[in-house]
């Protein structure tokens, strides 16, 4: 039997122990004394939500393939372990050997939401590793970070020695190997620091400092030390074929937020929405071969038992070999009742039809990402949809059974007026009356429901509204009440819902998302007045980062409701994405021109992304 | 087909809820490639069924339950297809094919019996006193206990529920009813024994461990849940 690290009085009396104990199908065991590096990932957040990510189960895979590695998992504590862990002295340790993470050579932390830095010092906290890299030594275990939080690293950077920009394939057998090196011989921790920050992809925060101007812009930000490169450019994967797929996933006993198989079928996307910064930042858009997919989709629904499967990819509708990997599903869906379920798809003939072999159509709804009201601001924040798109698309779903709608926006875009945001209430009022005009009486099934939500927009780095400010919370809520009065005086507004994201925390989100090293004492002092679990309402409160920013003589209107100057150096700046700052620059300039710019596979707008020498650049061009 | 599969859960599986082994099994069977029978719609599922569910924090060698199959193989190639795709402290121990009219294994259960150890944190001293009251223990007529639900407190005679309780080598045994009829939980009788023997109750100081389910026999007597198919 597996020791477990907490003992059964804890283990009865926490929430769900089934988060803590390990042991899952698949998980990977191996004898730590035949290895020689062991490294922990952490999804800082509860059980069920990073273990539905797919990355951490990429990176596991690919790490335990190598013989001398050992990588292991833990998540964050939920608030009940946390004091029970705390009270009684018991560091945080890892799910598979449950041993504590401070015998780990590394622990890596995926960041994909800037609300779980709080989270991040909990770990290291719990962990018993110095929260700040200052304070470390050789021998520490060593603290990456990876993920798209990643990309302005500035807000935590000093809690990590090390930054992955980037797709994780590339670099880490460079640094596994390096850092054996630095193991057992006598480098030090500076010296092996110097020589990681040349690896490509690697960032080491403390090598680098910056330097601000009175209004407290940057006004220099450059190592300091010689021999680390000025820039770090990110890795990416250019052939898929040449890399490790979980074929092999860990399958938990506890329901996950994503228990499924999930079949990652491409990287990157063409779109160019002006708001998205995963559309930016993993550029170029590289499909995988549909036929490397059917054979992974084979292997990990065998080897899981998982009863469903879905797609990984930005837009699964630009996944050109799309109908062969759905028809191969489909039988397979017949055969070995393997449920397929799909990730928002643009609504076409096509998807409506594998829809409707999927699903029952009785009780699924369809959605639709407008992001905006009217096609003035739609095409402020490039967002390819037509008006037309969506009333044809919801015309052949009416005709096809379907009465439930779902459309998706934002407020508080750059440009927006009142105008725009009323433009939600029309459209969706539209929408029902397609519906009635087209779908005779008798046909109906039930009462046609059109259900608007509107999130709360932010701007984020290395997208071309990297230098928009946010509207002020006051003003979203007041444009909220505005729509939703809107809503009420439509003809048909029975048939309509409207439902808008909470304004508070979303603040905080745009404070950290374009937020520079400043923060991190704030960070510290947040977690320090007992705050975690941020990205969860119930934990959240906005007067601890309030004190927080007080206390260091920070203000939030300067990080979110400020106008920057397009000459202004930001604190990500010195990342390069191959995005070029030029092109976010033109695309803000086209933005405020209400000037559209075609997807990657109209034209190529010369991004930048070109010149990592693959993917959607050189489609067609052999 | 009606199947039923007898099976162990194991060491740290105690912290692992009855629901999550439900919904493992339907993992372990699909990784095993048998041909387990679904229902209709949209979103099939397997028809399988489990009988009555373990507490958390006990351990047991005698679990069940019962599913539909539209093919078979044999009993040994089942147990071995599904003890290769499993986690170390699941394993399968038996498989039969059930009569057609065979009752499915929830309604059946008429009885289980445990046997409870004590944990290193059990002083001797506690352990002698608890070993040496469960004779005493049984001699009353009745056994009366407190039983708190959601909304009230009611006295209740646990008595009847209890068939055996006697020593074995340092531990308890004890054979309670069990299922629909009437369910008596191990925990309950050795709060009651710890009552009688004026000791302080701890219920980490002993581990329960199931060692099998059992339903009544034609004979009028209880036989273990598998003994209602037979091997194939």
């Amino acid at each position: 039997m597996r020791k477990l690290a907490l003992p059964d009085e804890i283990l009865m009396k926490v929430e769900k122990p089934a988060r803590y104990i390990g042991g899952e199908y698949n998980s990977v065991m191996k004898d730590k004394d035949t290895i020689d590096v062991r490294f922990c990932m952490c999804f800082p957040d509860v059980y069920e939500i990073g273990m539905s990510h797919l990355g951490i189960q990429i990176l596991y895979d690919m790490f335990n393939r190598r013989e001398d590695t050992w990588c292991e998992r833990v998540y964050s504590p939920w608030p009940d372990l946390d004091a029970e862990m705390r009270k009684n002295g018991i560091p945080l340790f890892a799910l598979e050997s449950q041993d504590p993470i401070k015998d780990f050579d590394f622990l890596g932390i995926t960041l994909q939401y800037e609300m779980c830095y709080t989270n991040i010092l909990q770990v290291l906290d719990l962990a018993g590793i110095p929260l700040r890299t200052r304070d470390r030594k050789k021998g520490d275990t060593l603290v990456i970070g990876g993920g798209p939080c990643s990309y302005n690293p500035e807000p935590i950077a000093d809690f990590f020695d090390i930054f992955y920009m980037g797709e994780g394939e590339i670099s880490y057998d460079e640094l596994l190997e390096l850092y054996k090196e630095y193991k057992h011989s006598d480098m030090t921790r500076q010296e092996f620091l110097i020589k990681v920050s040349n690896i490509p992809g690697l960032y080491v925060p403390e090598l680098y400092d910056v330097t601000y101007n009175e209004d407290g812009t940057i006004a220099s930000f450059g190592p300091i030390v010689e021999g680390v490169p000025s820039t770090v450019t990110k890795t990416v994967v250019m052939d898929h074929s040449k890399v490790t797929y979980p074929e092999k996933p860990v399958v938990s006993f506890m329901k996950l937020t994503q228990d499924r198989v999930v079949l990652e079928i491409m990287r990157g996307c063409i779109r160019g929405c002006r708001f998205c910064q995963a559309g930016m930042i993993y550029r170029p858009t590289r499909p995988k071969d549909v036929n490397i997919l059917k054979g992974y989709a084979e292997k990990m629904l065998a080897s899981t038992g998982h009863e469903e499967i879905t797609f990984s990819s930005l837009s699964s509708s630009d996944y050109q070999d799309l109908p062969v990997l759905t028809d191969c599903l489909i039988e397979k869906m017949d055969n070995e009742h393997v449920n397929i379920s799909l990730p928002s798809l643009r609504i076409d003939a096509f998807s409506l039809d594998v829809m409707s072999k999927i699903q029952d159509v009785k009780k699924s709804s369809l959605t639709f990402a407008p992001e905006a009201g009217t096609q003035r601001l739609r095409n402020v924040i490039n967002k390819g949809l037509t008006k037309e798109d969506i009333m044809n698309g919801a015309l052949k779903a009416f005709k096809g059974g379907w009465d439930k709608v779902k459309l998706y926006f934002m407020m508080g875009l750059p440009t927006e007026t009142y105008d725009d945001i009323a433009g939600i209430a029309d459209l969706s009022e539209e929408i029902t009356e397609l519906f009635f005009a087209n779908i005779p009486r008798e046909e109906r099934n039930g009462r046609v429901m059109v259900t608007a939500s509107a999130s709360y927009f932010v701007p984020k780095p290395f997208t071309p509204f990297q230098w928009a400010p946010m509207i002020r919370p006051e003003e979203f809520v007041k444009r909220a009440y505005f729509v939703k009065d809107r809503f009420r005086a439509e003809k048909n507004h029975k048939s309509l819902k409207f439902q808008y994201h909470e304004a508070d925390i979303t603040i905080l989100e745009g404070l950290l998302a374009r937020g520079d090293r400043k923060l991190c004492d704030v960070i510290y002092d947040v977690y320090r007045s007992g705050q975690i679990f941020d990205a969860w309402t119930e934990f959240f409160k906005k007067e601890n980062w309030d004190n927080a920013m007080e206390k260091h003589g920070l203000d939030i209107d300067f990080y979110t409701y400020r106008d920057r100057d397009i000459d202004e150096i930001l604190p990500w700046d010195f990342i390069d994405i191959g995005v070029t700052r030029r092109f976010l620059e033109r695309e803000w300039e086209n933005a405020q021109n209400e000037k559209v710019t075609p997807n990657c596979r109209q034209q190529c707008s010369g991004c930048g992304a070109a010149r990592f020498g693959g993917g959607v650049c050189f489609e067609n061009k052999n | 087909m009606k199947i039923r599969i007898k099976y162990s859960k194991l060491g740290n599986l105690r912290f692992i809820g009855h629901l999550d082994v439900m919904r493992y099994f339907q993992k372990e069977i699909r990784r095993a490639g048998l041909d387990v029978c679904y229902s209709k719609g949209y979103s099939p599922h397997q028809i399988i069924s489990f009988a009555a569910p373990l507490a958390m924090g006990i351990t047991s060698d005698g679990e069940y339950f019962d599913g539909e199959f539209e093919s078979v193989t044999t009993s040994k190639d089942m147990i071995t297809a599904l003890n290769a795709v499993s986690v170390d402290e699941i394993k399968v121990t038996e498989c039969v094919l059930l009569p057609d009219d065979a009752k499915n294994s929830m309604s059946v259960v008429s009885a289980s019996d445990y046997v409870i150890t004590f944990e290193d944190k059990a002083s001797e001293e506690e352990k002698q006193k608890l070993l040496g009251s469960v004779q005493g223990f049984m001699a009353q007529d009745e056994i009366v206990i407190l039983k708190k639900t959601k909304k009230s407190e009611r006295q209740e005679n646990i008595k009847p529920g209890i068939m055996t309780c006697e020593v074995r080598d340092d531990s308890i045994y004890m054979l309670l009813s069990t299922g629909s009829e009437y369910n008596l939980k191990p925990e309950l009788v050795m709060q009651a024994l710890y009552s009688y023997a004026k000791t302080d109750y701890d219920q980490f100081h002993y581990h329960i461990h199931r060692l099998e389910t059992y339903m009544d026999s034609p004979a009028g007597d209880i036989m273990p849940l598998y003994k209602a198919g037979s091997v194939f």
